[in-house]
């Protein structure tokens, strides 16, 4: 699976089967879930404060050594993670940050390649600390996709952004889909967002898959049409919240 | 208004026909590095000294006059005597310091990342730190006599104190969650030490590496007043018996200098090091 995972779309690049993980002796976060995601496609993960959304994904990085559970998890290879925060080092230089832990005479070019990619071009030898928030995610993409991930793994990677750059990051982060197709699991208290970029849908619910819906909207969505409207309205009543502002008050 | 917590700004040159009027808050931070500053303090200290000296307020039996003090060392660096001393305590100090820093780096970066090391190192380390290196002499005499190694030890035991304890200190601070991305990227555990751990530790090896020198330069003075037949320690010693203050004054300066030169290194490399940083030093 590891090889040819990418090649072929019937095969799934993510196969999670009874998944459980619990921190505590009370109760789990995750409570036996199971999760397909084939190559290629792009998959969000929404669900309340608390729902497991990014138990997840942590298991799925394998970066839950220490949470006690049991399960199925199959991921291909090449995995990369994006996390809210950019997590660059401070003491490297944007492209040392880009090309970290990556071998070979091409890294540079690799590295340089990825951040013109992302819209950081000239920037490869500025301090982390020099880049705007939106600009630092950019970069941590640029050091996702340089390892030419079969998996990219996002844990509420625009969350920490303003409205306006979060826009501009979503544009982006369709356009690298398109060009690098990698399978993609978004994590994301967003709706709109969930719903503007990805091909399904998955509302976390008590540890296990609420429910799961495909996104057909084609490739222009606009909030503005009214089945994106509708969709909306059918994710927000599956996390349990009332739309209208009025009616919450009331 | 509130104006109290205001002050006039820095910037540009006001020229009569531009209007800057601005609200600037009064600076809380040490505001932006002037050149040079270091010398201000003993620059002024040198000057009382002359004044005193010339003015007779001070008593050339109990401080030498500085005039007295360059003729002498001009004198003691023509006969050659100055010179060898000065790089028989230097190599001694170096030499130390190399060799204390190596080993307390070494043991803070394998009690640092492993809980073994810690369980070997940390205890030995944080007891030997309760006892002054100097206090071990009488031990490190017996055991290797009075000569070269007992010296360079003796200085190296005082450096890796506190090499070791704000190394591993900058070390455990380094935030676990840059642990947890070099674990996504795949780092080699050697990778992991050169781009995350090292760099990440440096602000707290440097700190150990101030108090490091001034450390060196400590046990330089006693093991070479002790029982040395060589070094600058040694020229005060002998100046001491014969009662010549303005000899034992040279000795100080380069003491003196030495201290301030082998900080000022360290400093230097402090600032290129640590260019990553926003702080309150930088700015």
């Amino acid at each position: 699976m590891a090889t040819h995972a990418g090649e072929s779309l019937k095969e799934p690049a993510v196969r999670v089967e009874g998944l459980h993980r619990s921190f505590s002796e009370a109760g789990g976060v995750l409570n036996g879930l199971d999760l397909t995601i084939d190559s290629g496609e792009f998959v969000a993960l929404i669900g309340r404060s608390g729902s497991g959304k990014s138990t997840l994904l942590r298991a799925l990085a394998g970066l839950d050594r220490s949470v006690a559970g049991s399960g199925v998890v199959d991921v291909p290879e090449r995995v990369s993670v994006v996390f809210q925060d950019s997590r660059l080092l401070p003491w490297r230089r944007v492209l040392d940050n880009v090309i970290l832990g990556l071998t070979g005479s091409d890294a540079r070019a690799r590295g340089l390649e990825a951040l013109s990619e992302v819209g950081l071009e000239g920037r490869d030898k500025a301090w982390p600390h020099e880049l705007s928030g939106g600009e630092q995610q950019r970069a941590a993409l640029a050091r996702s996709l340089v390892r030419d991930p079969q998996l990219l793994l996002a844990d509420e990677p625009f969350g920490a952004l303003d409205a306006l750059t979060r826009i501009k990051m979503h544009k982006l982060l369709k356009k690298l889909y398109a060009a690098h197709n990698p399978a993609i699991l978004l994590v994301t208290h967003d709706v709109d967002e969930a719903i503007a970029l990805a091909d399904r849908v998955i509302v976390l619910v008590d540890g296990v898959v609420g429910s799961d819906i495909r996104i057909d909207l084609g490739s222009k969505r606009s909030p503005g049409d009214p089945r994106f409207a509708s969709l909306r309205a059918q994710l927000l009543a599956e996390l349990g919240v009332v739309e209208s502002v009025e009616e919450e008050v009331a | 208004m509130a104006t109290t917590a205001l002050e006039a700004p820095i910037v540009g040159v006001a020229s009569d026909k531009t209007v800057d009027k601005r609200v600037v808050r009064r600076r809380l931070g040490p505001g932006p590095r002037v050149p040079g500053t270091l010398w201000i303090g003993p620059i002024l200290l040198l000057g009382l000294w002359i004044v005193a000296s010339a003015t007779g307020v001070l008593d050339p039996r109990t401080l030498s006059e500085p005039w007295v003090v360059v003729e002498t060392a001009k004198s003691l660096i023509a006969d050659g005597r100055l010179p060898d001393a000065l790089a028989t305590s230097a190599y001694r100090a170096s030499l130390g310091l190399v060799i204390g820093v190596a080993v307390g780096l070494v043991l803070a970066l394998i009690s640092g990342l492993s809980r073994v090391g810690e369980a070997l190192i940390d205890g030995p380390v944080q007891v030997k730190r309760a006892i002054p290196s100097l206090a071990l002499m009488p031990l490190l005499i017996l055991w290797l006599g009075i000569g070269e190694p007992m010296k360079v030890i003796t200085i190296a035991l005082g450096v890796l104190i506190p090499i070791y304890i704000h190394t591993h200190n900058g070390l455990r601070g380094i935030d676990s969650r840059y642990a947890e991305l070099a674990e996504t990227v795949s780092l080699s555990r050697g990778a992991f030490v050169r781009h995350v751990v090292l760099p990440g530790a440096t602000p707290g090896f440097l700190l150990g590496l101030r108090f490091a020198v001034l450390n060196a330069l400590l046990s330089l003075v006693v093991v070479e007043q002790v029982n040395a037949t060589s070094g600058i320690g040694h020229m005060i010693t002998l100046a001491s018996s014969y009662g010549q203050t303005e000899i034992i004054v040279v000795g100080l300066v380069v003491y003196a200098l030495l201290g301030l030169v082998a900080d000022g290194i360290v400093r230097i490399i402090e600032r290129k090091a640590l260019a990553w940083r926003r702080t309150l030093e930088s700015h």
